[in-house]
């Protein structure tokens, strides 16, 4: 009866524990960011005559907030003016939640990388794209993060996400992305 | 994935100064050895450039260039070649020499008053014969049809793999003696190639022929630029996943990331005496310029101080400054910085976005791009005077250089969504167009003359 009670008891903290952890703070439950949670669900089903099973796809239930499509950590890019490294106020929000992602996580290394729009000189474009790449990771460290967690580089012009030659296609490449290790 | 990268080897060819001569037989006065950075390759690019001329000289010099006895025979006829190269630099025009009988090759066979008919200062002759050890014997000379005089002579052997650089070769005496000034048909250029995904450095002639890929990667590849003495190319190669500074050896095809540091490696540029590169680094924070040794050994000098982004560094010839990019002053414009340090000079002042600063050989010069309204040419600017002259009327010009005898600027432009090469003499008179078959051409660089 006594190991009943107790293992009743253990199972309930255990349970309130996870609870916890997952509600109130999204991101500590992807501690182990590395994939493990998501290849483990992708058992195969035993090989049986009669009615097979198959288990759901991980991927509308991982964990992992840098992919959860409804976290904003899933947003990685940073939209700039024309010959302007000023972050808008928009991607602030985007931008604080990155940070804190990476004080929580202290092990947690991101590249920040800038773009530039085609026009100009390609060697001056890649300066400028850094300069955009140098402006989020400043306020990354007024946030929390730690600059060892953050290498700030440049495509310039030289990687274009949209590549029409028009205002449009400019503006989305005037553009800093966040990228971590795994992505 | 890795870039790949190929050889090219060395090999040589003497040559030989032909008297002035009434008599038939020839003297040999003195031998040259000269390197040839040419022969073989590896891979040859798929792509071919050919060059159009877009405009013309003031005055062209009228030459006739005699087919030389026996080289119909030849994998590679060489006065073909020669003429295309005085014709493609607008500053000669090709007097028709067929239907000459009997056709000159000596100068005694020369009848000058026919030459003179036709409209000919100057008239190319000479002939190709098998020497014992394989190789061709050229001899050629250049005789002044005014004066009925020899302006120059030479012998060449040559390998059947060399008859098209000696014809480079024979083009480069005749417009020296000529024109008075260094010729640049002997050289070669590199350049990248954009084909859908793929980057491609290539090397070829100064004419567009036998380009060869010395890079092929996944990645971009920029800002390609020539050691001083032509073997090596230092440029920015994002393989990983950020640009860094490679050195790469064109006659072994080693290479190897002297710049690698923490952020962005880009912008390199050869010190004159081969040692250095100036670099642009970021990892002190923002873009400054720094020196590294070229080996990649030791720790960078840092030798801009500054808040505003300092890229393009170029080396002045005699290796005392360097012109480079900078916003400091709020739009993109040129100064100048002693090797030494101190503070820089701001030396452009005509408009508000001026950049890609290279000097001119003679290092009285620099050559730039100008934004003027929504358009990028590519200008010129005199130190003394400070005089700005724009040379094109494109809208997308980027990334000039000189051609070594400081004549000739070779630069990007692109032409209906499409980029290519294009050159303009450096009094913007000849214009020419390189066109590849396919894919963008951009990021040229010309290469020195060397081993002369």
């Amino acid at each position: 009866m006594k190991r009943i009670l107790a293992a009743a008891l253990a199972t309930a903290i255990l349970a309130a524990c996870s609870s916890t952890s997952t509600k109130e703070q999204d991101a500590a439950t992807v501690e182990d960011r590395g994939g493990a949670t998501t290849q483990q669900p992708a058992t195969k089903p035993p090989v049986a005559s009669g009615p097979t099973t198959t288990p759901l796809d991980p991927k509308g239930v991982s964990s992992n907030p840098l992919k959860d499509p409804s976290n904003l950590l899933s947003k990685r890019s940073i939209y700039f003016e024309l010959d302007s490294n000023i972050v808008k106020e928009e991607f602030k929000p985007l931008i604080a939640a990155h940070a804190r992602y990476l004080q929580q996580n202290p092990a947690q290394k991101m590249t920040v990388q800038g773009n530039a729009d085609e026009r100009g000189s390609r060697e001056y474009n890649l300066a400028l794209g850094q300069r955009r790449a140098d402006a989020v990771k400043q306020m990354m460290l007024l946030l929390g993060a730690k600059s060892e967690q953050i290498e700030t580089v440049s495509f310039g012009e030289e990687k274009p996400k949209a590549t029409g030659h028009d205002e449009a296609s400019w503006a989305e490449n005037r553009r800093a992305d966040l990228a971590y290790p795994n992505d | 994935m890795n870039p790949g990268t190929n050889r090219r080897s060395h090999g040589s060819e003497p040559r030989i100064q032909l008297t002035t001569s009434n008599q038939k037989k020839m003297k040999n006065l003195k031998t040259a050895l000269l390197f040839f950075g040419l022969l073989f390759l590896a891979q040859a690019a798929s792509a071919q450039l050919r060059i159009e001329v877009v405009g013309g000289g003031a005055t062209q010099i009228p030459v006739a260039i005699v087919p030389f006895r026996a080289e119909e025979g030849l994998a590679q006829r060489l006065t073909p070649v020669v003429a295309a190269d005085l014709a493609r630099s607008g500053l000669f025009k090709i007097v028709d020499a067929g239907g000459m009988n009997p056709v000159p090759h000596e100068p005694e066979q020369l009848n000058y008053a026919q030459w003179r008919a036709r409209g000919a200062d100057a008239v190319v002759i000479g002939s190709v014969t098998k020497a014992p050890d394989g190789r061709y014997d050229i001899r050629f000379r250049v005789m002044d049809a005014v004066k009925q005089t020899q302006i120059a002579g030479f012998v060449y052997f040559a390998t059947e793999n060399q008859l098209r650089l000696t014809a480079h070769k024979i083009a480069d005496v005749i417009y020296e003696k000529l024109t008075g000034d260094t010729g640049v048909f002997a050289t070669r250029i590199t350049y990248v190639v954009k084909r859908g995904a793929r980057y491609e450095l290539h090397v070829a002639d100064a004419d567009g022929f036998g380009a060869q890929t010395v890079l092929a990667s996944n990645e971009p590849i920029i800002s390609p630029a020539w050691s001083p003495d032509g073997t090596r190319l230092a440029y920015v190669s994002f393989e990983q996943k950020k640009p860094v500074v490679y050195v790469q050896s064109l006659t072994t095809g080693s290479r190897q990331a002297v710049a690698a540091f923490r952020g962005s490696n880009s912008a390199p540029a050869w010190s004159p005496d081969g040692k250095k590169l100036a670099v642009t680094l970021t990892r002190d924070g923002g873009s400054q310029l720094f020196l590294i040794n070229a080996d990649g050994t030791g720790a960078p000098v840092r030798l801009t101080q500054s808040a505003a982004i300092d890229t393009e560094a170029n080396f002045s010839p005699d290796g005392q400054s360097i012109l480079f990019t900078s916003d400091r002053g709020g739009g993109p414009q040129i100064y100048r910085i002693p090797v030494s340090g101190g503070t820089p000079q701001r030396v452009t002042f005509e408009g508000s976005y001026n950049v890609s600063a290279r000097h001119s050989p003679d290092g009285k010069s620099f050559t730039f791009i100008q934004r003027n309204g929504s358009r990028f040419n590519v200008a010129v600017q005199d130190f003394a005077t400070r005089q700005v002259q724009v040379l094109t009327e494109g809208g997308v010009d980027e990334s000039p250089s000189f051609a070594p005898n400081g004549k000739i600027i070779l630069y990007a432009t692109e032409v209906g969504g499409r980029g290519i090469l294009a050159a303009v003499s450096s009094d913007g008179r000849i214009k020419q167009r390189f066109t590849a078959d396919v894919g963008d051409a951009r990021e040229p660089a010309w290469s020195p003359v060397v081993n002369k």
